[in-house]
């Protein structure tokens, strides 16, 4: 208890401290060497060489479909820069969406456990650094890192797109794009915090790696196919019967939404595509027919899509608390 | 007597079922180096990150410099440098930095920082090395290392777990005048836990001995050969050519004497097979007072010649085997 007033006390900004001083408390120098590990490792090379990659092949086939006019109308022209593709590679959005994953895995899978094996970890924990700075360093660190590389690759698409089909992006789009890079940096950032629960638990780096990887596969692969099993099972019998098979869909709806990798898409892509109306897989005849079918306001699509953003921030929280009880209750003792 | 740098009170650790440390009283006094000896899994580790506040006690109070370990280890660990056993450092950084990010964990500025630890660097031997990647540092170098970053929070009292283990000789000649050096001039406190009886012997001003989560034995050398024996007793060993049956029991009939055995002669120190094919037979008598001249003059008398004469003392590996030679090795944990 002692401990926890005297940590409030210190995160009190003081007026009389300068920002130097406050730069040097063990946090920020924590999360400054952890990121300057990640730059400097290979691991962090590779993935950005993967990325871009990525991103020159979405870039390619977007503009390819543009090109052959499958663009359809030009309102929105510029998102479809990361939306759109000629069918021979995926777009931007879809890379994005089946990377963030792996790029958070890649960051925080042995950031704990690595340390321990070292015997760096208790040598780092005898100096006077709270516990919880030490897990929370590890995730801002990655967080940042993340969040740099995201952007500089949303940024990147965007730039070349303006370049290729020089057709400059309207004040509206370019938030969009913001957006939707912002939920990507949380999406990606749920990644991070579930392999850094990992890296907790497990003590071999490489059960850590294999556990986060199993569970990307699982949401990519498998999830849907076992809400899908589930659905059918659950089919109420009578098809006349509207309101039962309402109630079925909704619950079906919600199971598919606990997947974080449902949400993010969900998310990104209603942003990327105004025309997203609604998230709903049912509407009446009369919502069809007597909507105005016009793109939304960007401010009514960030609102359709606000439950799904709090959501993956709501299971980013509870991984971070999970690999936070496991760790402060973990005795450190060196390499062991 | 001056307030205890280090005050164990009824220190308790359970793990489930197996108790790790059982009820530890022990304190220790401003300026002096202790010894925690004992063999693997005696619960030497568990009593130190309890002391560092890295370990919740299941009962008991550990106190360090006046200030309850348990629930503020934040001051404990900025009066303390912990050294663990087998110390680690991120291997793709040099050793200046590895230093210098532990003198800013501890919010010293960065300039300071690296005049401390260059200055460091410099008192362990590693001033050469100090641009070297610490992946690529030898065992040796390791702990120095690590002694220079237990010092460069200028710790009151500084903890080092097994600090020797693993380096050669020289190494941990080095190392353990580097520690006194330190205990002496600079008046810091040391507590080091070690299974190396000679090197604990060397330099530490007291030790415990630490068996089983329990601490049997605590105190200076002379202190613990007296627990030990129960009286003053007194060991000659004899190194005689010509020995014979006669001149055992004249010797054995000297009223202060207790017991003559032949015993195992060293095999360096007497040439091995050597010795024995030159008849050379080394006997150990132990007497209630200190006999050794008329020991001589009985073997003299006797017509044999006296090759070596060697008045033993009891060292704390006598004392570590004794212990430990009483209580059943299956016990032990490892």
């Amino acid at each position: 208890m002692n401990a926890f007033i005297e940590k409030l006390r210190l995160r009190m900004p003081r007026p009389e401290a300068s920002r130097a001083e406050r730069s040097s408390s063990p946090f920020w120098v924590m999360v400054q060497k952890e990121f300057g590990d990640h730059i400097r490792s290979w691991r962090f090379i590779i993935l950005l060489a993967i990325v871009t990659l990525a991103c020159i092949g979405s870039i390619y086939t977007a503009v390819t479909a543009i090109k052959e006019g499958q663009a359809g109308d030009t309102s929105f022209l510029f998102l479809q820069m990361f939306t759109i593709s000629n069918g021979a590679l995926p777009n931007f959005l879809t890379f994005l969406s089946f990377l963030a994953p792996l790029i958070g895995i890649a960051i925080g899978f042995d950031g704990v456990n690595s340390e321990r094996n070292k015997g760096t970890l208790s040598r780092v924990m005898s100096q006077p650094v709270y516990r919880d700075d030490f897990l929370n360093a590890k995730f801002v660190a990655g967080l940042l890192l993340i969040a740099v590389v995201v952007f500089s690759l949303g940024f990147l698409v965007m730039g070349v797109g303006l370049f290729t089909i020089g057709y400059p992006p309207t004040p509206e789009e370019f938030w969009r794009v913001i957006a939707s890079l912002l939920i990507t940096v949380i999406y990606v950032g749920l990644w991070l915090n579930l392999s850094l629960l990992f890296s907790v638990r497990f003590r071999q780096a490489a059960t850590s790696a294999l556990s986060g990887i199993a569970i990307w596969i699982f949401f990519l692969v498998f999830y849907g196919m076992i809400v899908n099993l589930v659905g059918s099972a659950t089919m109420p019998s009578n098809p006349m019967n509207t309101d039962a098979i309402l109630r079925q869909q909704d619950w079906m709806m919600l199971l598919e939404r606990i997947s974080p990798a449902y949400l993010f898409q969900e998310a990104a892509s209603t942003l990327l595509l105004p025309d997203t109306r609604t998230l709903n897989p049912f509407i009446t005849q009369d919502q069809a027919y007597l909507a105005i079918d016009a793109p939304l306001s960007f401010g009514q699509s960030l609102l359709l899509v606000w439950p799904q953003v709090v959501a993956i921030i709501a299971e980013t929280v509870l991984s971070f608390a999970a690999s936070y009880v496991a760790f402060m209750r973990q005795e450190i003792r060196s390499r062991s | 007597m001056e307030q205890a740098v280090i005050e164990l009170k009824r220190l308790t650790k359970q793990y489930g079922e197996f108790t790790a440390v059982a009820g530890l009283n022990l304190a220790i006094r401003p300026g002096e180096i202790f010894g925690l000896l004992g063999p693997n899994g005696a619960g030497k580790t568990t009593t130190i990150l309890m002391m560092l506040g890295l370990t919740e006690p299941t009962s008991g109070t550990a106190e360090v410099c006046g200030i309850d370990a348990t629930r503020n280890p934040m001051q404990v660990k900025r009066r303390v440098g912990y050294m663990p056993d087998d110390v680690g450092f991120y291997e793709d950084r040099s050793g200046l930095d590895n230093l210098v990010y532990t003198a800013r964990l501890n919010g010293i500025p960065a300039k300071d920082a690296r005049e401390r630890a260059a200055e460091l660097l410099e008192r362990v031997g590693l001033a050469d090395a100090a641009g070297k990647k610490t992946g690529a540092y030898s065992r040796g170098m390791r702990q120095r290392l690590g002694l220079a970053d237990v010092l460069i929070k200028r710790p009151e009292v500084i903890i080092l777990d097994e600090p020797t283990l693993g380096i050669d000789p020289e190494g941990v000649r080095e190392l353990l005048a580097l520690i006194r050096d330190l205990s002496r001039n600079e008046g810091l406190t040391v507590l080091l836990s070690s299974h190396h009886l000679h090197q604990v012997q060397q330099i530490c001003d007291r030790v415990g001995l630490f068996v089983g989560g329990k601490l049997i034995a605590c105190g200076d050398l002379d202190t613990l050969s007296r627990e030990l024996d129960g009286g003053p007793s007194h060991a000659v060993e004899l190194d005689v050519t010509g020995w014979n049956a006669e001149l055992a029991s004249s010797l054995a009939a000297l009223p202060e004497v207790n017991s003559v055995e032949a015993a195992d002669s060293d095999a360096l120190v007497g040439g091995g097979a050597g010795a024995k094919g030159r008849g050379i037979v080394t006997v150990r008598v132990t007497s209630t007072s200190d006999v050794t001249p008329l020991l001589a003059a009985r073997v003299i008398e006797q017509g044999a010649s006296l090759v070596g004469l060697r008045p033993l003392r009891y060292g704390l590996d006598d004392i570590y085997h004794r212990y430990f030679e009483g209580g059943d090795s299956g016990e032990r944990v490892h």
